[in-house]
């Protein structure tokens, strides 16, 4: 099967060890995995910011990308349910388009819900030593109903052991342009979701958002917790080196 | 109520300061949330009765018009006499017509969003009727010069010992520190007043049109001395407010107290179906029901039409992480959180409140809980995108989400573009790889957070690399 990874904006500028992780997976499981070079971004900072025009320009873009896949893969719950949940709307006032979207959401995947739902993965790569804790990014628990796929995957890492932080389900603070635009409420946010984290003692959050990675991590670090890995779930699946880690 | 929106970011920074206020949140939070969870557990078909709860009150709301010439008709034959009012003003003035009319010296109030919105109790105290509030979370704004944060709890940002302290002052005698003796002591105060009243003022929850009747859910009984002590009640709702059926109402009810007080039901419903019949043994000599539209149609008619179906049950609120933060003096008006975040600039205008729909990280957490499916995240963006297209966000936001889009419709400028910034974040990482300080609005996220650096290369440039080996 022809499966299209879409990497996202942010691991294409922050993160790439995150692209090459579910790229591993992919090939790992028998996946022809065909990365368009000239993506970029899915549109969903300007659709979240009200810039419509802007966001509809980068949709179609995504449309035409990927036109050959049987699948499209993405390592974020945020920027694939963009594609799922919002581009119809956002695009519905392109009756052109119509018939592309619908193509691609039907073939729209966040990684670990298509690892274990399509795939059906019986093994995994990595191994970690040590306790992890979850947290579940909104949009891939809201908008693509990812909460038991990363954990059932996780489960498989040998030598990893999963204890959950009291309130996985709560947002990070993240928000896109709102960490930017009201740092202060956005950093109180971020507050209570460290003390979950640490309150657990794992050795290591895991996530499958990098929005919400670069938050969390950042607030960990400017409070002077520097043990607290955070790493996302392809990289911990794919038993792969963070870049810089 | 005074629209202070504008001023959202101070209140933030005052909210973000306030000890006390932390610390009453925090309990919110933790009541409120698991509460409402093993409340609606109770249910075993919650998400079938929301989808039902959605199309009843579409259905009332698709039906407006007919369903309030029914609610009138039948008022009006036990007896009620009903009023239109179109703005919040008119609002005030028919309530303050009716009580000269009737020579009302004291009226008492329970609870009251619309009263919130037209400024009702300082209007009649103006033109010389006394106005008692009679819920406790209102007395306690009341008597501390406050004004409500919640629109259930509307004291929810005082903490008990600020309550105590404050009956300590006003009441004088012992400082008491038990909520019961504390509620005990206002009851105290309130009942001179119940019994003096000439007026009993209260909102509803919801309007009846098959019985013409008006109810009112609450945990106090104070609704009720309202709607039965004084010799006159006026009951104020918006038009939104109309169901068909007492069955509509007893369904939606299932929803509204468990998502309100993770309370199966509340401690008290009250029916109000005319004034006093011969033979009743008590109720109001008059009944007056004003039916208010202050912007109602206008929503009804624009994309933000579900907004109306707002049973104002305050879980929203509740389950914000943002609300849960900063509490809801800083949305600046009658509701905070995020229906507030919608209605008040749908109610009060979109340039008055222009932080309201980007204070938000559309984490859908109120989407979800929303007994009636309101899609707050996906009301908050269409109002950034009137927004964006009014020119009302800062020039530099405006700018650079244009420049970012420009880039990234075109891959090899990006390309070009992200080589150069990628490495140069990596640069600013020095070598624990944290950027510590960013200028201009990056100062946003440095400010009380690290950036974890770019690694130094783009995943395209990587991969191209890789391909090429
Ligand atoms: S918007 Fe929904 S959750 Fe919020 S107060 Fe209204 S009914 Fe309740």
């Amino acid at each position: 099967m022809r499966v299209g990874l879409f990497v996202t904006c942010l691991v294409d500028l922050m993160r790439p060890s995150i692209g090459f992780a579910a790229l591993q997976l992919l090939e790992d499981a028998g996946c022809e995995v065909i990365v368009p070079t000239t993506q970029t971004c899915c549109g969903q900072p300007g659709y979240n910011s009200g810039d419509r025009a802007a966001a509809q320009v980068l949709a179609r873009k995504v449309l035409g990308e990927f036109k050959e896949c049987d699948y499209v893969v993405i390592p974020s719950g945020s920027c694939s349910g963009m594609i799922k949940t919002h581009y119809p709307e956002l695009l519905s006032d392109v009756p052109q388009a119509r018939a592309e979207v619908e193509w691609l959401i039907a073939r729209t995947w966040e990684l670990t819900d298509f690892l274990a739902n399509v795939l059906k993965l019986e093994r995994v790569p990595g191994t970690f030593s040590g306790t992890v804790t979850y947290h579940d990014a909104c949009s891939g628990l809201r908008e693509m109903g990812v909460k038991s796929q990363p954990r059932a995957l996780l489960d498989k890492v040998p030598g990893l052991q999963l204890k959950e932080m009291s309130t996985p389900e709560q947002c990070c603070g993240f928000g896109g342009t709102f960490s930017v635009k009201y740092g202060d409420i956005s950093a109180r946010i971020c507050d209570q979701k460290c003390d979950d984290v640490v309150a657990t003692g794992a050795d290591a959050l895991v996530l499958g958002d990098l929005g919400c990675m670069l938050n969390i991590e950042g607030r960990l670090r400017r409070r002077g917790d520097m043990r607290t890995r955070v790493l996302h779930v392809a990289e911990v699946l794919a038993g792969s080196k963070p870049d810089g880690g | 109520m005074e629209l202070r929106s504008r001023n959202f970011k101070a209140g933030v920074t005052r909210s973000l300061a306030n000890p006390h206020l932390r610390n009453a949140l925090s309990n919110l939070r933790a009541r409120m949330v698991s509460g409402r969870v093993a409340s609606v557990a109770e249910l075993d078909n919650f998400e079938q009765i929301r989808e039902t709860a959605k199309q009843v009150r579409d259905d009332a709301l698709r039906h407006l018009d007919f369903l309030l010439e029914e609610f009138e008709r039948n008022a009006v034959a036990r007896g009620a006499r009903v009023h239109w009012a179109e703005t919040p003003q008119d609002m005030n003035r028919i309530v303050l017509e009716i009580a000269q009319a009737a020579k009302v010296r004291k009226a008492i109030k329970s609870k009251s969003m619309l009263g919130e919105e037209s400024g009702l109790n300082k209007y009649l105290q103006d033109a010389g009727v006394e106005v008692r509030e009679t819920d406790l979370g209102e007395y306690i704004i009341e008597q501390s010069g406050d004004v409500p944060s919640h629109i259930i709890a509307p004291a929810i940002h005082r903490t008990k010992d600020e309550v105590s302290d404050l009956f300590q002052q006003r009441h004088g005698g012992p400082r008491k520190t038990d909520i019961a003796e504390l509620t005990r002591e206002a009851r105290e105060k309130l009942r001179p007043h119940f019994l003096t009243a000439d007026m009993g003022i209260t909102g509803a929850n919801f309007l009846i049109a098959e019985t013409g009747t008006t109810m009112i859910v609450t945990n106090e009984g104070n609704g009720r001395m309202s709607t039965t002590m004084p010799r006159v009640h006026v009951a104020v709702a918006g038009i939104e407010k109309v169901l068909p059926t007492l069955e509509d109402v007893s369904f939606i009810l299932r929803l509204l107290t468990r998502s309100a007080t993770a309370q199966s039901i509340s401690n008290y419903l009250s029916f109000t179906t005319g004034p006093k019949q011969p033979g009743d043994s008590d109720g109001p000599e008059e009944f007056h029901v004003v039916i208010v539209d202050s912007g109602r149609t206008r929503v009804l008619g624009s994309e933000l039409r579900d907004a109306l179906r707002c049973i104002r049950c305050g879980a929203c609120m509740n389950h914000c992480p943002v609300y849960q933060n900063i509490g809801g003096h800083p949305y600046g008006w009658v509701y905070p959180g995020p229906i507030g975040s919608v209605l008040t600039p749908a109610y009060a205008g979109l340039e008055n409140a222009p932080d309201l729909p980007n204070a938000a990280t559309l984490c859908n957490q109120c989407g979800v809980v929303c007994p009636v499916k309101i899609p707050l995240p996906d009301l908050m963006r269409k109002l950034r995108e009137r927004q964006f297209e009014r020119k009302l966000r800062p020039w530099g936001e405006r700018t650079g989400l244009r420049l970012w889009a420009w880039a990234a419709a075109r891959p090899a400028v990006y390309a070009a573009l992200t080589r150069i910034g990628v490495r140069l974040g990596r640069m600013l990482g020095g070598r624990d790889r944290l950027i510590r300080s960013l200028p201009g609005a990056g100062g946003g996220w440095t400010a009380e957070r690290d950036l974890p650096a770019p690694s130094g290369k783009t995943f395209r440039e990587l991969y191209a690399a890789r391909k090429r080996d």
